[in-house]
């Protein structure tokens, strides 16, 4: 982990390593890891998507285009059929036709219509995180709708349901991982502080819940909820159930934490040094296995995620309105769906995608936890 | 000579294994068990033992970062005397001012993400005893005192080798002006390049700021080197304790002799010879009577096995604890090199390191 380089400190030249303070180094040992900056990468996308889903979707969640049902993706060209250049990326308009067989109406690509897309395009009005009314969208055309991911079976495009998806499953996973945080640590802390009978009731607890297999128990605990409640109060009642049962293997870990760091030279050194309780905690212990314990979280994450798109899936977990990836794999179980309308799976792409980036990153984590290791 | 610290019959059992529901445990470890000695002020005391004899537990439980089962540690500062095992917390804090610890790994014991200057000044900023330059000030000077550079309280631990890491623990223990410091094998952990650099810088120390060691070690050369005198310890007892060249020279307790032959001689031809047989007894079910009868090669009768030995003043100054210390013969440090006959035994360090010392007693008795 040699940092080269110099810097002048009061006049005098000094190595950059030899000053840098924990959280550069952890940086510095991060960025070597290319695997895990991608996968930071990845995840600062999915990011943005979630903050700006309204604007890079070009549509509403619930906009159906009704002449395009089950359509599938539309390519975006910047050559026409007779190998023309066009500086502004265009799409192809369609007929339906009648199929000769089923005599179902089938959707098929015109190439004598160009259909020119529109950057910052002015669509459909929506109001940015419920406070800012705004109609500007990335893209968008002028004539009909551009669906690049296709539609569903009754017409709702795709592309900007994922985008919502995106938002609501990584807020899922975000406020799971929060709420793991608190439940986790105060379990772990009372735990690995207090001892004795509070240490063997909390263990034991730990212990039973992650007896239970968690499938089961989720599906019970969401079944139970009632059919009437509305979809925002589904999504904060299954927030709390995967995190009541997650929270144990982080109590774990800040307990485990606790009891070694505790009897660590430097603790010991710092209370020699006269350190009130409260300094030792906050000043010398958690600083010192905080990394540990952001590790530990961005390695829950995807399983929170998953977790709720499993419940999802099975038509336990969130409801339409509210979209979620889970959800959107809802529409694609029958095998009729999959058939017919394969790129409903695209969202499994982004499920994959962000799970990988999340244990990528994970990985890059652990390793820069610790950054004078070799 | 007047006494610093005085502790009397001091025990500390670790419980072991699983409570019971209540609680309550029913097997204890015995690490320390009824340890009474006295330390000079400016003196130092060397603790040496096997590991698992219960050296590192006495000297924390001596300043008290593990609470003892009973006995007293009374500290005689100045005009007060205090019992340090009955402190109160917020007493004991304050009375940390005055005892301090040197760890043995100096690559855990600094905190990572602070600098020099915060790790050394902690105590200061942490009782808002100073700040701004006073503070600067007060850390430069012990940092100089203690071989660091100005340059160099800015870095982190990170940029430092392990000696340099002593010294800057040494220098954090030091910030306060202590009167007693429990070293916790200083040198063990470092290349034996440093080890000399680190004894040299805490007699220097010693001397310049009249500091009283408990020094803990098991490298019976650096012990030799450091202290005036020896306590030797064996399954949590104290077996002997006396002046370094009487337990070096002529020790009286068998576990000494044995201890002592234990040393390497410095010519690699000589034979070692093999004065101990087998393993040091689990503190958790010590042997009846004397704890060292079972590898004993001299106790024989039920003396030995039935009846503890109290620890008793066999020559003025010279404690021992065994049925037999005034009858048996017994063979110091030296035995090996003068019975192979070799030319100059005292080339082997530890008789060179005792030389030495003793050139300096005889030179600060002249003065």
């Amino acid at each position: 982990m040699a940092k080269e380089g110099h810097i002048k400190v009061d006049g005098k030249k000094v190595q950059r390593i030899d000053i840098a303070t924990h959280r550069q180094l952890m940086w510095w040992k991060f960025r070597k890891n290319y695997m895990a900056m991608i996968a930071a990468g990845i995840l600062g996308i999915f990011l943005i998507i979630s903050i700006f889903a309204e604007f890079i979707a070009p549509y509403s969640s619930g906009l159906r285009n009704t002449r395009y049902l089950a359509g599938p993706p539309m390519s975006v060209h910047l050559f026409d059929a007779k190998g023309k250049f066009h500086l502004r990326p265009f799409i192809y308009g369609w007929v339906n036709k009648r199929d000769p067989v089923t005599l179902a109406l089938i959707p098929v690509v015109d190439t004598s219509k160009q259909i020119p897309l529109s950057i910052f395009h002015r669509g459909e009005s929506y109001k940015l995180w419920g406070l800012f009314k705004s109609n500007l969208h990335l893209f968008g055309v002028n004539e009909g709708m551009v669906n690049i991911f296709g539609t569903d079976q009754i017409g709702r495009d795709i592309f900007s349901r994922i985008m919502y998806a995106t938002r609501i499953s990584l807020s899922v996973g975000a406020i799971g991982v929060f709420f793991v945080f608190i439940i986790g640590l105060l379990m772990g802390g009372i735990a690995g502080y207090f001892g004795g009978i509070a240490d063997e009731l909390i263990m034991r607890l730990m212990e039973f819940l992650r007896s239970i297999p968690t499938l089961p128990l989720w599906l019970a605990l969401a079944a139970a909820l009632p059919r009437d409640w509305s979809a925002l109060k589904v999504y904060v009642a299954i927030l709390l159930i995967l995190s009541s049962v997650g929270w144990t293997n982080l109590g774990r870990r800040v307990r485990s934490k606790l009891l070694s760091i505790r009897e660590d030279d430097f603790v010991l050194s710092a209370r020699l040094a006269g350190c009130s309780d409260a300094r030792i905690i906050f000043h010398h212990m958690l600083p010192s296995f905080m990394s540990y314990i952001i590790v530990d979280l961005t390695v829950s994450f995807p399983y929170i995620i998953l977790a709720e798109t499993a419940l999802s899936f099975l038509g336990l977990g969130l409801r339409e309105p509210i979209v979620s990836w889970g959800v959107l794999l809802y529409s694609a179980q029958n095998i009729h769906a999959l058939a017919e309308i394969p790129w409903l799976l695209i969202t499994g792409l982004f499920v994959v995608i962000a799970v990988l980036a999340f244990n990528f990153m994970g990985d890059g984590l652990r390793d820069a936890a610790d950054p004078l290791a070799k | 000579m007047s006494t610093l610290i005085e502790v009397k019959d001091l025990k500390r059992y670790f419980p072991v294994g699983r409570s019971n529901f209540l609680g309550r445990h029913r097997i204890f470890l015995r690490a320390v068990d009824g340890v009474s000695f006295e330390i000079q002020k400016s003196e130092s005391l060397g603790l040496v033992g096997e590991s698992g004899s219960g050296k590192t537990t006495l000297g924390r439980t001596i300043i008290r970062l593990i609470e003892p089962t009973s006995g007293r540690i009374i500290f005689k500062n100045k005009d007060e005397t205090i019992d340090i095992a009955t402190l109160k917390h917020n007493e004991l804090r304050r009375q940390w001012r005055h005892m301090q610890m040197i760890f043995q790994d100096p690559y855990s014991s600094l905190n990572q993400r602070m600098t020099v200057k915060e790790i050394i000044g902690e105590s200061l900023i942490a009782n808002r005893l100073a700040s701004g330059d006073e503070l600067d000030e007060r850390v430069k000077n012990i940092a100089l005192l203690c071989g660091l550079k100005i340059g160099q309280l800015r870095r982190y631990p990170h940029a430092f080798s392990g000696g340099q890491r002593q010294r800057i623990a040494i220098a954090r223990a030091l910030i306060m002006h202590p009167e007693f410091i429990v070293c916790d094998e200083p040198v063990s952990a470092l290349d034996v390049s440093i080890q000399a650099q680190i004894l040299n810088l805490l007699k220097d120390l010693q001397q310049e700021l009249k500091l009283t060691y408990l020094f803990i070690a098991h490298d019976l050369g650096a012990v030799a080197y450091a202290c005036e005198r020896v306590a030797v310890m064996y399954l949590g007892r104290l077996v002997e304790v006396a002046v370094t060249e009487k337990i070096y020279y002529t020790p009286k307790h068998p576990y000494t002799e044995a201890l002592m032959s234990s040393i390497p001689p410095d010519d690699p031809g000589l034979p070692i010879k093999k004065t101990i047989t087998g393993e040091q007894p689990s503190p958790i079910n010590p042997p009846t009577g004397c704890p060292f009868h079972p590898r004993c090669k001299y106790a024989d009768d039920d003396r030995c096995r039935t009846e503890i030995p109290e620890l008793y003043e066999v020559f003025p100054g010279h404690f021992v604890s065994c049925h037999y210390a005034e009858s048996l013969v017994l063979k110091g440090a030296l035995h090996q090199e003068i019975a192979s006959g070799v030319e100059g035994a005292g080339k082997n360090r530890v008789i060179n390191d005792l030389n030495k010392r003793r050139d300096k007693i005889i030179i600060s008795q002249s003065k």
